[in-house]
């Protein structure tokens, strides 16, 4: 099986690579070991992900010094992300010299605790912890199960309260070094002789391990994520090729290799339920192909689990285009996966941007080789990732009922769309975070935010907000578009943030908050609404959102509507809430 | 078995490949002086690339005791042997 990690000495080759087209993000990076390394590798595997790192170290082991200082660099510069890497080595040398053996998780988790706090409340950047790796000290041998006098213990337990903290604080993001190191191995992960030489700890091709993670970690929190799974049939779903074979005759199950595709599908299957929409894409009759998710017993996946069904006799390529194109989402947020090589490289070449892994030609070694591969890093989980594949399915409903319709209005006016309009609470508040992360094609700025920077702009007296919930007659889509509104003046109300969601194109949901904004703006006394667009490689199908909505574009790259004498717009969506005003 | 020559002259490779530099010619008596691109973060560098070609380890105490490529040739080819 190829190893998916890029070991150091190749993806430090990156460095060098031309970055200036791509996002510049400021990252600090502290630790209690050398780090040049590893800032080196992560400034390297950032360029995989397009993005381009101004990292700033701080002064070698002063992690906490750094932290409590408040005039430290680390204050005075704006940064984006702040990785911190506390290493196992300097843990297991407090732990040697405490004296309360047994108290020594819950005093540190306290002191982390209180290190991460007094961070976050000085600096909006996200923070990346590493956790510790379970090093395993010798002294105790097995029995450091059985006592709270033993190290392992203690990283465990320090583990899980780790988890517990980041689960509390929404800006706090976990480097799980400990999976890697397991992945890698004591004697792979640690290199004793750069340890005594130049107090690096780790060998060289673990930090590059690391700098992949972490950056993994930033790419999805930059909206870099994986949303679609767009997958073959025959030799990829099950074993055997269906036409030819016969339902009784193909290997699904717990015989044999069939072993190896359940295992597949199993972790398909947990997946779309975490959120991750799947499509099939297949060469064969679609009565036959379908007729396996109906009626085979071994299947795990059934028909309800994949949101586009394609399967016909057309190129492989044209029925992707046609599965992103129900879906609207980017190319480069969808992973195909096919036995077949010769398949894979006309997808690979014909589609930039897609995802197509090299699957082993041996299928039991599928699902081990796709879990490496960390395609689906996120950075927020929401009840609305448990609802996508329906909403995918009564998307595709609709699109055949819309060709009954010659007439665009016609066919909206018989969804009977119902909109829910209201300011971010406490309940949407993950969901906004999510939407902020998502989208790319319908955002004007492209500003990402945390569910703790939503809440923070929620208890703001200088913001507002509003965000629509809609369903139609087909069903619920959720919560779908948002505005964030900040006060420039007296006059003036600045759009920070307007994204909406690809599947509600062409809805006309963005008339009806714009005619919410305007009365929003008009009841608490402001004169225009000064809307931006901040072009990126996605979003050019905003580029002229707001001229199309009436905003007149000014010499200073903005576009302002004027709220008195604003026609409201023509929609067929009816409101079921009258928004508060916060 | 690799004699010290042709230590060096695989050395040269995996020193153009690290340092990302075409232009590197090895002596023995090469220093990190003499090639600008090795200071003390890509020496780590090479050191860990020179241990995977030649699947050989240094011990801490040769990887700073060698005064030239010269001599850590003589050592690779030594632990070849």
């Amino acid at each position: 099986m190829q190893d998916p990690v890029i070991p150091y000495n190749i993806l430090v080759k990156n460095f060098k690579k031309d970055s200036s087209g791509f996002k510049t993000l400021k990252i600090a990076v502290m630790a209690d070991f050398a780090s040049q390394h590893y800032a080196k590798a992560l400034q390297s595997a950032l360029i995989l992900h397009r993005l381009s790192g101004y990292i700033w170290e701080a002064d070698y082991n002063s992690i906490e010094a750094t932290i409590i200082n408040q005039d430290s660099e680390l204050y005075q510069q704006h940064f984006d992300y702040i990785i911190i890497i506390p290493s196992v080595h300097k843990l297991n040398k407090r732990f040697s010299h405490s004296a309360q053996k047994s108290k020594f998780a819950d005093d540190t988790i306290n002191q982390i605790s209180d290190l991460i706090s007094l961070l976050l409340s000085r600096s909006s950047a996200r923070i990346i912890l590493t956790n510790f790796q379970e090093l395993n000290d010798g002294i105790f041998g097995n029995y450091s199960n059985k006592t709270d006098q033993s190290f392992l213990y203690h990283i465990r337990r320090i583990n899980v309260e780790l988890m517990t903290l980041a689960i509390k604080q929404p800006n706090l993001f976990i480097a799980d070094a400990q999976n890697l190191f397991s992945n890698f191995g004591m004697t792979q992960a640690f290199d004793a002789k750069l340890f005594i030489h130049g107090d690096i700890i780790y060998s060289l091709d673990f930090l590059a391990a690391l700098a992949q993670n972490t950056s993994g970690i930033i790419a999805s929190i930059q909206g870099d994520i994986k949303k679609c799974i767009v997958l073959d049939l025959d030799n990829t779903l099950w074993g055997g090729v269906i036409g030819d074979d016969g339902i009784e005759n193909i290997q699904i199950g717990d015989l044999g290799i069939g072993k190896a595709f359940s295992m597949l599908q199993n972790w398909l299957y947990d997946l779309k339920n975490r959120g991750i929409i799947l499509a099939v894409c297949s060469k064969n009759t679609e009565s036959v192909a379908k007729e396996v998710f109906e009626k085979h017993p071994g299947m795990t996946l059934r028909l309800n689990d994949i949101s586009v069904f394609v399967a016909n006799w057309e190129t492989k390529v044209d029925n992707i285009l046609f599965i992103q194109s129900v879906l609207n989402i980017g190319f480069d947020s969808m992973v195909f996966l096919d036995d077949n090589p010769f398949e894979r490289e006309i997808v690979k070449k014909h589609i930039p941007g897609i995802e197509v892994p090299d699957l082993p030609e041996d299928p039991s070694e599928y699902v081990w080789y796709l879990r490496s591969l960390n395609l689906f890093e996120t950075a927020s989980f929401s009840g609305e990732d448990l609802m996508r594949t329906k909403q995918y399915q009564e998307e595709a409903t609709r699109l055949e009922f819309q060709k009954l319709f010659t007439n665009e209005r016609d066919f909206l006016a018989s969804l009977d769309m119902k909109a829910v309009i209201k300011p971010v609470d406490n309940f949407n508040c993950p969901r906004i975070a999510q939407l902020t992360q998502r989208s790319n094609q319908f955002n004007l700025r492209t500003i990402r935010y945390t569910d703790e920077d939503i809440k923070r702009i929620m208890h703001d007296p200088d913001y507002k907000s509003l965000t629509v919930t809609l369903e139609d007659k087909y069903g619920d889509y959720g919560l779908i578009s948002a505005v964030i509104l900040r006060l420039l003046s007296s006059s003036e109300l600045f759009i920070d943030t307007w994204i909406m969601s690809c599947r509600v194109l062409k809805r006309g949901v963005e008339l009806c908050l714009l005619n919410e904004m305007v009365t929003l703006g008009l009841e608490s006394g402001y004169k225009f609404l000064v809307g931006e667009y901040i072009p990126t490689p996605k979003n050019g199908m905003v580029k002229n959102h707001y001229e199309q909505l009436g905003f007149r574009p000014d010499s200073d790259g903005r576009y302002y509507l004027e709220l008195t004498n604003f026609n409201y717009k023509d929609t067929v969506i009816h409101k079921s809430g009258k928004y508060v005003n916060s | 078995m690799l004699t010290v020559k042709e230590v060096l002259t695989q050395a040269k490779e995996v020193f153009k490949d690290t340092l990302d530099n075409d232009k590197i010619e090895l002596t023995p008596e090469t220093t990190a002086d003499d090639i600008e691109e090795w200071d003390s973060l890509s020496h780590i560098q090479l050191i860990v690339a020179l241990e995977k070609h030649f699947k050989i380890k240094f011990t801490t105490a040769e990887i700073t005791s060698y005064k030239n490529v010269g001599q850590m040739a003589e050592s690779i080819s030594r632990k070849l042997s």
